[in-house]
């Protein structure tokens, strides 16, 4: 049986799980300060719980996550690779962590020598000229991007350019991003082969387009090696190129956006550069430009000036996107990566993209592969070549669970119906790739030998399968409104 | 070779024999060669643990004593938030697509929301947004998407990086804001307000409390809005509406901000966490990841993300929003944070924070060099005027490691104290003020 308790279950009326300290200084009374009508008549229904009640809770509702310490994460396109513990201690430092953002620039000397470090060495990555870390996860950096790609136009007097192009294979938030701007998303298709069709590229270029979204390689794990020629393409008509960094891990050591002719682009930190997803956040989505598009990066800005590093609002700029610096505590966990990594950080692409290709070699006789082509970091099967029991791509993900080995990324992209899309990344050795396939081709078997049990699985998993259509039907999204269901 | 590279050479041979191959190079032979790029990123040696500690020993900023606010706010921090959210089950897992193994990270998510509920008294809130300026400007976009109409007022005493986040969102969807201007109360300018009611707009934007720490009851004026059409969007502190009145109670249809105030460190402004919170009626215009409890086929309860047909990855370029990642993370705390200290220990630190300000406040004020900007109650900040020039005085107090008020105007300045702020330390601040203003004449 899992745990199955809400913080709000374990609440007794008068317990307490915290000291506030004395301070010498008198606690006012709000009624004597604030006229009753803005005070609060009813508390907040909160838990009254001890410290060991929230510990205990909580260390019992993380057992029934899986964790890459757990095991191995071979999600695509999120490139879920080892999180160092140095790289947690070196954002631990009170020096870091206690320092408000609206501190003057000379008690802030190191930090900000460190996050201009971080900026201008992710800036060599990119192969671009300038990078703010002021987006706070990719679909921010994707829209920070976005409205400097706009700026651009806008301030050329160019106004008729209300058109983005965009592959099918791309990820959902390119065209979210784009549409939250105002533009049209042309969707154009791939080629059979999984590459941008240039034909049909050429077929929707006209000076109505701002500029085209790409991912390299793309979701498919595929490198698009047209990319000069859509690069000479697209800026003939005077359009620019956006680079979407999800998948930036295959091209450390290989290649580099800028020299493909990208002119913005994201990077995931929480990706490529090895910081934690926690869940879902917080992450962290750099945006880089070439030269000509610097002066409209977001602000504020930190920026070396004779000896001394000042932070800056610039005029030219697209305007602040967030508070304040963005998630400064992933960016310090990135920098100690790479810091970490050195020169060996060349060898990260090289080595992903060779664990990608012994893996889809090993299971290609037991799962379709719908596309014959060097793969990248990653690659996409379409679901069991054998398909006489039945056996969808879900139910080969749901069996996973029960060994011990999240689910790869299923159902994405949407080229194909039962598209499984697996990245091991560079962290994984040859004995925990090994026993992945091993598993993979034992669910093949099981999938004709006893195929009810795949159907059925997980079995072994604190739940099994969710009823998500209640869960839409009848929502119940607090609290408040599970004690009104019982 | 590398701690995070566990391939030996001998492995890197069987693997590439396996794939009929020679060298790695030749896993790349297919790329154009124009744009393959040889030099290291990097030119130094791999760093030890060690190295990186006395690296980073040297690379922290100058922790200062502080009492300023505006927008961060330094609160106790109970031991427990960070050794419950650094297991690595939380820390490293993905966003949970797959339910069956991530109910940890969906459990604590429907507990945020829950909490926020609670705390805004609105139908529904979201897992997150990524901190409270992105939280306000998407509460906007999503008033303009519920009336399809591009124009929405803000209040001009919100915070000044909230304010140039949504002018950003605003501009670049062809959003039109008019600010409502304030009077010299401190308040709303409710005739200026009406006045640009006369044309058609999606929501108000007020901020609860101000960014001079002012609580207004905004019930008359979320009337005015109802009666427009538009709809009432309340940025509030999290914290504050534990002993305010919720905004439920006076008409907001959204609730957005910074829930930073509940556990999170300064951390020179990230990661932070924004929240969003909504009456049901407009459940479906919500941008973000939203859980909810279902069961499942053992008959067990669980939770699930769900509602999804509004979201990026289902919905693409008709989606409310394109935020995929938010801050999760940040959310498990705030949680950890508000269910310890709980139904009293919340509320009880909202009063001592008050008390402390208050405390702050009646020094200053009896140093006769500063008098209230405003006569209205403030609750955690408070905006004074000082008779000298408040960037020099601010100047002098760094050197003796106080970060004095947020100056924002010559002489008008913003402070801010908290529940962990001891008497003695209001005293000596006070005092060194004396000093300073002295120093400088």
């Amino acid at each position: 049986m899992k745990y199955d308790k809400l913080i709000f279950e374990l609440s007794v009326p008068g317990r307490i799980g915290y000291t506030l300290p004395e301070t010498g200084i008198t606690s006012i009374n709000p009624s004597d300060l604030f006229p009753s009508e803005l005070l609060r008549i009813e508390p907040p229904r909160l838990p009254e719980v001890g410290e060991l009640d929230v510990v205990r809770h909580y260390t019992n509702v993380s057992k029934l996550n899986f964790g890459i310490e757990t095991g191995f994460y071979p999600l695509g396109s999120c490139t879920m690779k080892y999180n160092p513990k140095i790289n947690d201690e070196a954002a631990s430092q009170p020096g870091f962590r206690n320092i408000h953002p609206l501190q003057d620039e000379d008690t802030l000397q190191p930090l900000l020598k460190l996050y201009d470090d971080t900026s201008k060495m992710l800036s060599h990555i990119a192969g671009m000229d300038a990078t703010s870390l002021n987006s706070f996860a990719g679909a921010h950096g994707e829209l920070t991007g976005l409205m400097i790609m706009k700026a651009y136009h806008e301030r050329r007097g160019d106004h008729k350019r209300t058109k983005m192009i965009i592959p099918d294979s791309a990820h959902g938030t390119n065209p979210a991003s784009a549409a939250m701007l105002g533009y049209e998303c042309i969707t154009i298709k791939s080629t059979p082969q999984g590459l941008i069709d240039i034909e049909a590229l050429k077929a929707v270029l006209s000076d109505e387009v701002a500029g085209i979204m790409l991912t390299n390689p793309n979701t498919l794990g595929l490198f698009e090696t047209d990319i000069l020629e859509i690069s000479r393409l697209v800026h003939e008509i005077g359009g620019l190129l956006y680079y979407d960094g999800a998948n930036l891990n295959a091209l450390l050591g290989v290649a580099r956006p800028g020299d493909m002719g990208f002119d913005i682009m994201h990077m995931n930190l929480h990706k490529t550069f090895s910081t934690p997803h926690g869940g879902g956040g917080p992450g962290s989505g750099p945006v880089s430009v070439k030269g000509h598009l610097a002066h409209l990066l977001p602000h504020p800005r930190v920026v070396l000036a004779k000896g001394r590093y000042i932070i800056e609002r610039h005029g030219d700029s697209i305007g602040q996107i967030g508070g304040f610096f963005g998630n400064f505590l992933v960016v310090v966990r990135a920098y100690t990566y790479l810091k970490s990594l050195g020169r060996e950080l060349n060898a990260i692409g090289p080595l992903a993209v060779l664990n990608a290709n012994y893996v889809k070699e090993k299971l290609r006789h037991a799962y379709r592969l719908p596309i014959e082509a060097p793969y990248m970091h990653e690659f996409v099967f379409n679901g069991l070549i054998d398909q006489s029991t039945g056996i969808k791509t879900l139910e080969v993900a749901k069996r996973l669970l029960d060994f011990g080995v999240h689910a790869p990324t299923i159902y994405f992209p949407l080229l194909f119906d039962q598209s499984i899309m697996v990245e091991p990344t560079e962290v994984e050795s040859k004995a925990t790739l090994d026993h992945f396939v091993e598993l993979m081709l034992k669910i093949a078997k099981e999938a004709i030998e006893e195929p009810d049990c795949v159907r059925l699985a997980p079995h072994f998993t604190p739940v099994g399968r969710l009823d998500e259509v209640r869960a839409a039907r009848t929502p119940i999204l607090n609290y408040r409104d599970y004690v009104k269901s019982l | 070779m590398h701690r995070y590279l566990p391939h030996t050479s001998e492995e890197v041979s069987s693997m590439l024999a396996s794939l009929r191959l020679r060298s790695i190079e030749d896993l790349f032979a297919h790329l154009p060669q124009q744009i393959r790029f040889h030099d290291a990123y990097i030119k130094d040696a791999p760093l030890s643990d060690g190295q990186i500690r006395d690296l980073m020993a040297r690379s922290g900023g100058q922790i200062l004593i502080p009492f300023r606010g505006y927008g961060s706010y330094d609160h106790e921090r109970p031991a427990i938030i960070d050794a419950i959210a650094s297991r690595q089950e939380f820390l490293t897992s993905y966003t949970p697509y797959q339910p069956e193994v991530a109910q940890g990270t969906l459990q604590y998510i429907f507990e945020f929301q829950s909490i926020v509920c609670e705390l805004t008294g609105l139908d529904v809130s979201n897992a997150s947004m990524y901190d409270g300026a992105t939280s306000a400007a998407e509460a906007m976009m999503m008033a303009v998407n519920v009336t399809n109409i591009p124009r929405v007022l803000v209040a001009s005493d919100m915070l000044p990086h909230v304010i140039d986040t949504i002018k950003t969102y605003a501009h670049f969807r062809g959003v039109t804001i008019d600010f409502v201007e304030f009077n010299h109360d401190g308040l709303l300018d409710i005739e200026h307000l009406k006045r640009l009611s006369q044309q058609a707009y999606a929501a108000l934007l007020v901020a609860y409390p101000n960014k001079y720490g002012i609580i207004a009851d905004y019930a008359a004026i979320n009337e005015l809005v109802h009666q427009s059409g538009a709809l009432s969007i309340v940025y509030a502190d999290l914290l504050a509406l534990t002993l305010f009145k919720q905004p439920a109670a006076f008409g907001a249809d959204i609730c957005c901000g910074e829930a930073q105030s509940l556990g999170i460190p300064l951390s020179f402004g990230g990661p932070y966490v924004g929240y969003l919170s909504s009456i049901s009626k407009y459940v479906r215009k919500m941008p973000g990841r939203i859980c909810g409890i279902t069961l499942d086929n053992r008959g067990q309860r669980a939770y699930v993300l769900t509602l999804q047909a509004r979201e990026q990855h289902i919905r693409r370029e008709k989606a409310n929003s394109n935020i995929c990642s938010n801050q999760s993370l940040m959310a498990l705390q705030a949680t950890i944070y508000a269910v310890t200290l709980g139904k009293k220990g919340l509320r009880q630190v909202a009063i001592n924070t008050i008390s402390a300000t208050r405390y702050l406040h009646e020094q200053l004020i009896k140093t006769q060099l500063f008098k209230p900007s405003f006569k209205r109650p403030f609750a955690f900040e408070t905006t004074l005027d000082y008779v000298g020039s408040i960037d020099a005085l601010n100047r002098q107090l760094q050197k003796k490691g106080y970060l004095g008020g947020m100056p924002i105007d010559e002489h008008r300045v913003v402070f801010y104290a908290s529940e962990k702020t001891q008497k003695q330390t209001i005293d000596a601040f006070v005092n060194a003020i004396k000093e300073c203003h002295d120093e400088i004449r």
